[in-house]
């Protein structure tokens, strides 16, 4: 081989002053890192992906890894990721296969953006002592009201009310598929939501019957692959979602690989056991925004008009046009997944080179839909790269009325973000349907610190707002006033229709 | 027996549908609807072993959309997709249909007295006793049976046109079968699929489908038996297992 061997990612070092030999990370190493030779550990670097799954096992901290140990000469063009995939790829001729969000260094606007906070002129709200409104409601508004008046000072509202989500914080988990991720962890991830109080997506994999008892929290998707649509599964969400795109890999199709359709996953998507599940880049009924809205309008007709149908769209550069067709389509929200949203699997180039920011796309689809005097008529759902409670509170006042997480929900659940969810052999069993893995993952302990999460950020984001004098959710969307640009340009402040920190 | 009509002239499709509803609630079991002039979503995710809806007219886009068990006749053509991610269920048209028809059909039978549009039976999935079965009775356009990934496509030429003389022909196709009356012109076949002359055994697999059909339409199924028939089929179930190497 003429390119030969390239340098190790992770140096895994066990230091053999602590080391008792009890074995444990080599039970707990699904990656085949660690053996057992002449009564030590021995390691192979190479199959190292940092997943951290020995070290938070280790019971003597004996474990240490390193990452990229071994330099290259540097260069500021010829970086080593970019040698790497070239050596790569003249080896396999292939493209390469990713995990997780965009890993590629772009500035990231929500920590250009920096939040208010009253002093002197306007008082702040303790969350303590006030009432804070965090809840909010997710779908169409009507335009005006019309109500009739009796003499005996009773009104009766005229206006037919279009079916709304009520979520008691502004906090959803989005679309991760069971397939994509394992049953365990969805389980998890649907007792989070329920106990909460707000909602979750099922991702294109179907609805498995042990999650019935949590339907009433769930969002059921209709992808291109239509994988485990049929009128029940419809009838059992609480909302549908129509997932057109995916910030993560925008304008291509999904293969969920045969290796990962067990027979379970296999009976939840109803396809044969150990077959590709192929999504095609389009839905083949959609080829327009016209029939975009008979798909609407199909999925509303099939479950009489009960239903609230979500659009789910990757943030591209025409995001706010696209956002506009999709808001007169019948549509209810319209969910917009920036370009650092997660996968378990995407072409790298993908991952790392198409699509827009979600703060970008959130502000100027906002903006688009309020021009256009059609904000009403539906909810807009940030999706994509959300961190911490801050990016809440920037996403909503650029003006979101709700947000999905994704990857944060899965590190809650002790995903250590090592990006080879595609591989199927997560040994957190998170990603992977391998029994003898998903089995570590216990899903009411997950269930806790899932929840734990969302209740944290919700308070996080109550501080926030009280700080700022700000008492409901709904008086923190689209409040541009509460945000200031710091060594953000001109045109990207005017995107964001927010000033310069000092302005 | 009980037996509706309903009267579809200037109706929308909701009350349509809502008036259907209430019709097989109410236990009809022939369901008549006249005047149908493009009402969308006819049958939309409607419930019902045993009801038979005819439709009299031409029926808006998909027509028996996430239908589970009921028949329906179409006497007239058939718009975009009917049939479409259908889970049970017959749909007969005495006519022609447009694009997309079947689509991600997962079981039930829609068969096609004339042609039908591009992309016909496109990404039809089967899964245990589930077997969506698509018969067209003349022509179909381009990507017929593209992305299949289940189920049985057949098409018969019986206008003496050609049956398939467009490309992409079982484009993706990773599982189920089309058979094709007489040959296939090997350009006009789709990236992974391959084509076969039909054995008699294979063609005894399809014949009752074939009496069905001829049935369903009043035609003689003798000559549809004796034809020869080509059988395209997956090159791989797995077409896409080596297009990526891990980052």
């Amino acid at each position: 081989m003429s390119i030969g061997s390239v340098p190790f990612k992770f140096r895994v070092s066990v230091d053999p002053e602590q080391c008792m030999v009890c074995g444990r990370c080599i039970e707990n190493c699904s990656y085949g890192v660690f053996s057992k030779e002449n009564e030590r550990i021995k390691v192979n670097s190479r199959n190292c992906v940092a997943c951290h799954r020995c070290l938070a096992f280790c019971p003597r901290d004996a474990i240490d890894i390193a990452e990229k140990p071994t330099d290259y000469r540097s260069h500021p063009v010829w970086t080593r990721d970019v040698r790497e995939a070239i050596f790569n790829q003249a080896k396999t001729g292939k493209i390469i296969l990713s995990g997780m969000g965009n890993a590629h260094p772009y500035p990231i606007i929500f920590d250009q953006l920096v939040l208010d906070a009253c002093q002197v002129t306007n008082p702040s709200i303790d969350p303590l002592r006030e009432p804070m409104e965090m809840r909010t409601y997710l779908g169409k508004k009507p335009a005006a009201l019309s109500l009739k008046e009796f003499p005996n000072g009773d009104v009766e509202l005229l206006t037919k009310l279009t079916p709304n989500l009520q979520i008691e914080t502004p906090i959803m988990i989005g679309h991760m598929s069971y397939g994509a991720i394992s049953l365990n962890a969805q389980t998890a991830l649907a007792k989070a939501v329920s106990h909460v109080g707000t909602f979750m997506g099922t991702g294109e994999g179907g609805l498995h019957e042990s999650l019935y008892p949590y339907q009433k929290h769930m969002i059921v998707q209709v992808a291109s692959g239509r994988f485990g649509v049929d009128i029940n599964y419809l009838e059992r969400g609480a909302a549908i979602e129509i997932k057109i795109g995916q910030g993560a890999k925008p304008g291509i199709g999904g293969h969920l690989p045969g290796e990962k359709v067990c027979a379970d996953v296999s009976c939840t998507r109803m396809i044969p056991e150990g077959s590709d599940a192929i999504s095609p880049a389009p839905h083949h009924d959609i080829y327009s925004i016209e029939d975009l809205k008979q798909l609407v309008r199909s999925l509303k007709e099939a479950t009489e008009w009960k239903k609230p149908v979500f659009v789910k769209i990757a943030a591209v550069h025409n995001v706010a046009a696209i956002a506009a067709g999709i808001a007169r389509s019948s549509a209810d929200a319209v969910v917009v997944d920036g370009f650092r949203g997660g996968t378990g699997a995407a072409p790298r180039v993908f991952r790392d080179h198409v699509g827009i920011p979600i703060e970008a796309a959130i502000a100027s689809v906002d903006a688009k839909l309020r021009q256009q005097r059609i904000r009403n008529e539906v909810s807009l759902i940030a999706s994509g790269g959300i961190r911490e409670s801050a990016d809440i509170a920037k996403a909503i006042a650029l003006g979101a009325d709700a947000v999905y997480i994704g990857t944060s929900a899965l590190v809650a659940m002790g995903c250590r973000v090592c990006g080879t969810c595609y591989r199927g052999q997560c040994a957190w069993g998170i990603a992977t349907q391998k029994p003898e893995l998903t089995q570590r993952l216990d899903p009411e302990t997950a269930s806790v610190q899932v929840a734990n999460l969302i209740h944290a950020w919700t308070d996080e984001l109550a501080e926030l707002m009280g700080a700022a004098g700000i008492n409901s959710i709904e008086s923190l969307r689209g409040n541009r006033d509460r945000l200031r640009g710091y060594m953000l340009d001109e045109s990207l402040m005017q995107v964001l229709d927010v000033k310069s920190v000092g302005a | 027996m009980a037996s509706v009509h309903i009267d579809a002239r200037g109706l929308h499709y909701t009350p349509l549908n809502q008036q259907i509803r209430a019709a097989v609630a109410g236990g009809a079991t022939e369901i008549v609807i006249d005047h149908v002039l493009g009402q969308r979503f006819i049958g939309d995710g409607l419930r019902g072993d045993g009801v038979t809806i005819t439709v009299n007219g031409v029926p808006g886009g998909d027509l028996g959309m996430f239908m589970s068990g009921p028949t329906i006749i179409v006497n007239g053509n058939a718009d975009h997709a009917p049939g479409n991610t259908m889970d049970s269920g017959t749909i007969v048209i005495h006519g022609s249909a447009g694009d997309a028809v079947a689509h991600s059909m997962r079981g039930g039978r829609v068969f096609v007295r004339d042609n039908i549009g591009y992309r016909g039976g496109i990404h039809m999935k089967q899964y245990m006793e589930k077997r969506p079965i698509l018969v067209i009775g003349g022509a179909a356009r381009a990507f017929l049976g593209e992305y299949m990934a289940g189920g049985l496509l057949v098409v018969l030429g019986l206008d003496g046109s050609s049956p398939i003389s467009e490309r992409g022909l079982g484009s993706g196709i990773h599982g189920g079968e089309i058979f094709v009356r007489g040959g296939v012109e090997e350009k006009y076949l789709g990236v992974g699929a391959r084509q076969l002359a039909a054995t008699d055994a294979g063609k005894k697999t399809i014949e009752p489908v074939l009496r069905d059909f001829a049935r369903a339409f009043g035609i003689d199924a003798g000559p549809l038996l004796t034809s020869e028939y080509t059988r395209i089929t997956p090159a791989s179930a797995r077409p896409f297992a080596n297009k990526y190497t891990w980052e």
